[in-house]
């Protein structure tokens, strides 16, 4: 029944979160900052990987077909699985993993440093003022880090194709406009968002319950990261269910 | 002042504080004494609101905080300045800012007006040099005056003090206490200082409760405690020889 336990109080800690920032000139200041730190400072880990996964799928793809499957499957392949679960599934994951361990740990460390209890002392709503922010940069970020993931990763896939002589830029092509639905993309978009809202507010649940010293917000970090990822997952899973059938 | 009533807070079957009263006077240093375990911190978290006591009253001035909503605690912990045992800076800010951080969330000044306050606040602790640097590029002692500079940019009728001395030298730790105590007189605020430094008992304090398995089992002043009569707190107060050859020599 524990985990009944964190589920309530993870309830509580949002519906503290979410209130009326005290100052809005304060809350943009902190959105902003987050915004750079979730958004920007991610890009290259971002890129780099969407890069390599779009190449390699080509590149898998070219070896599994032959015969009588046509070349522009190279190209619908990239296409669908970076669109339909590379990018929105694997690029959250990566950043539960960067983004959610960073959450995790400054809210953790200001925890055990009483750093949020000088906050309460004043009067801020310490909740709010720390979570809120990451939340609603997570979830207006991340979209935009899939959507060039998705592009990154069809773009090496071409790259790729072309460059080894695997797949004619013209069949690419073909095969990434081949029964194109934007369905596909507004389902991506929307996974994303939730897990924009998962990475961000699962790592800063454990940080803001952090206990004890640098072993404990260790431990909080990796929790926060494993959860995270758990979560995703799980999200995914219901999520494709519910959008795609 | 403060006035606690009667507090009373359990963890599990751990029953920490027992009947708890006492009052903190307006314009004095009181300080809260006791081993450590002994149930000072948890309630001084209990006076501050940090917990919710299971039974008992804390009295602001005569308002009521124990029944008040969040929303309504709001205005009296504007009006309360704490220093924290680890100083509990914000890491992310320089010192400045640090010092500007209440007024900034809760003041209508200008910009140029809050970097002023904050500057004769930084001014009053002798850190008017400090103000660039980040936490971590100050000391102990450096850290300790840039809280107190914080807890007092608001103006505050209260601050609550925790173990202020703790990693300190003895000549930085004499160097704080002169500095509560002067802010305590020249601002009237009532002041609350959760030790078991007796240096700092000696040197600062107007008032003492001494705290003993959850209970407050003396009050008095300086000369009261060397007088001592309640064998725990002589235990607690001679526990040293300095203490012991000091007593005599009185």
């Amino acid at each position: 029944m524990r985990w009944m336990y964190h589920i309530g109080r993870y309830m509580r800690l949002l519906a503290k979160s979410f209130r009326k920032p005290e100052k809005f000139s304060v809350f943009k200041d902190l959105l902003l900052t987050e915004l750079e730190s979730i958004g920007l400072q991610s890009v290259g880990i971002v890129a780099l990987l969407s890069i390599f996964m779009g190449a390699v799928i080509c590149l898998q793809t070219a070896h599994q077909i032959g015969g009588w499957i046509p070349v522009y499957t190279i190209g619908f392949t990239v296409r669908q699985t970076m669109i339909l679960e590379f990018s929105p599934t694997l690029i959250p994951v990566i950043l539960a993993g960067k983004v959610g361990s960073n959450i995790a740990s400054q809210i953790g460390t200001m925890r055990v440093t009483e750093q949020i209890d000088a906050l309460d002392i004043m009067g801020v709503n310490s909740a709010s003022y720390l979570i809120l922010p990451k939340v609603v940069a997570g979830v207006f970020i991340v979209p935009f880090l899939v959507v060039l993931s998705m592009v990154l990763g069809v773009g090496a896939g071409a790259w790729i194709g072309v460059a080894t002589g695997l797949s004619p830029l013209a069949d690419f092509e073909y095969g990434m406009q081949v029964d194109f639905r934007v369905f596909d993309v507004l389902y991506a978009l929307t996974k994303t968002v939730v897990f924009g809202f998962i990475l961000t507010s699962v790592s800063a649940y454990h940080g803001y319950f952090a206990e004890g010293g640098a072993l404990e917000v260790g431990k909080s970090s990796t929790k926060a990261v494993v959860w995270s990822v758990v979560i995703i997952m799980v999200s995914n899973l219901v999520l494709t269910q519910m959008l795609l059938n | 002042m403060i006035e606690l009533q009667h507090l009373e807070k359990s963890f599990g079957d751990h029953h920490v504080l027992k009947d708890v009263s006492a009052s903190f006077e307006r314009g004095k240093v009181n300080f809260v004494i006791g081993r450590s375990g002994s149930g000072k911190s948890v309630m001084t978290k209990c006076t501050v609101g940090l917990i919710e006591p299971d039974q008992g009253r804390v009295f602001y001035d005569g308002r009521d905080f124990t029944s008040m909503s969040q929303q309504e605690r709001k205005v009296i912990r504007q009006e309360i300045g704490m220093l924290f045992q680890g100083s509990a800076l914000f890491d992310s800010m320089t010192v400045q800012e640090n010092v500007e951080f209440p007024l900034r969330m809760f003041s209508d000044m200008s910009e140029s007006e809050r970097h002023d306050r904050a500057a004769a606040c930084l001014e009053r602790v002798e850190l008017a040099n400090a103000s660039s640097r980040f936490p971590a590029e100050c000391s102990g002692g450096m850290q300790k005056r840039v809280g107190i500079a914080r807890a007092i940019a608001m103006n505050p009728k209260y601050l609550f003090c925790d173990e202020p001395n703790s990693g300190l030298d003895p000549q930085t730790a004499i160097v704080i206490d002169n500095l509560i105590s002067d802010i305590t007189e020249e601002y009237q605020i009532t002041t609350v200082v959760v030790s078991h430094d007796m240096n700092s008992v000696m040197e600062a304090s107007d008032t003492i409760h001494f705290v003993h398995q959850g209970r407050i089992c003396w009050n008095g002043n300086r000369e009261g405690l060397l007088e001592g009569g309640v064998k725990e707190l002589e235990e607690f107060v001679f526990a040293s020889d300095l203490m012991r050859k000091i007593r005599k020599t009185v």
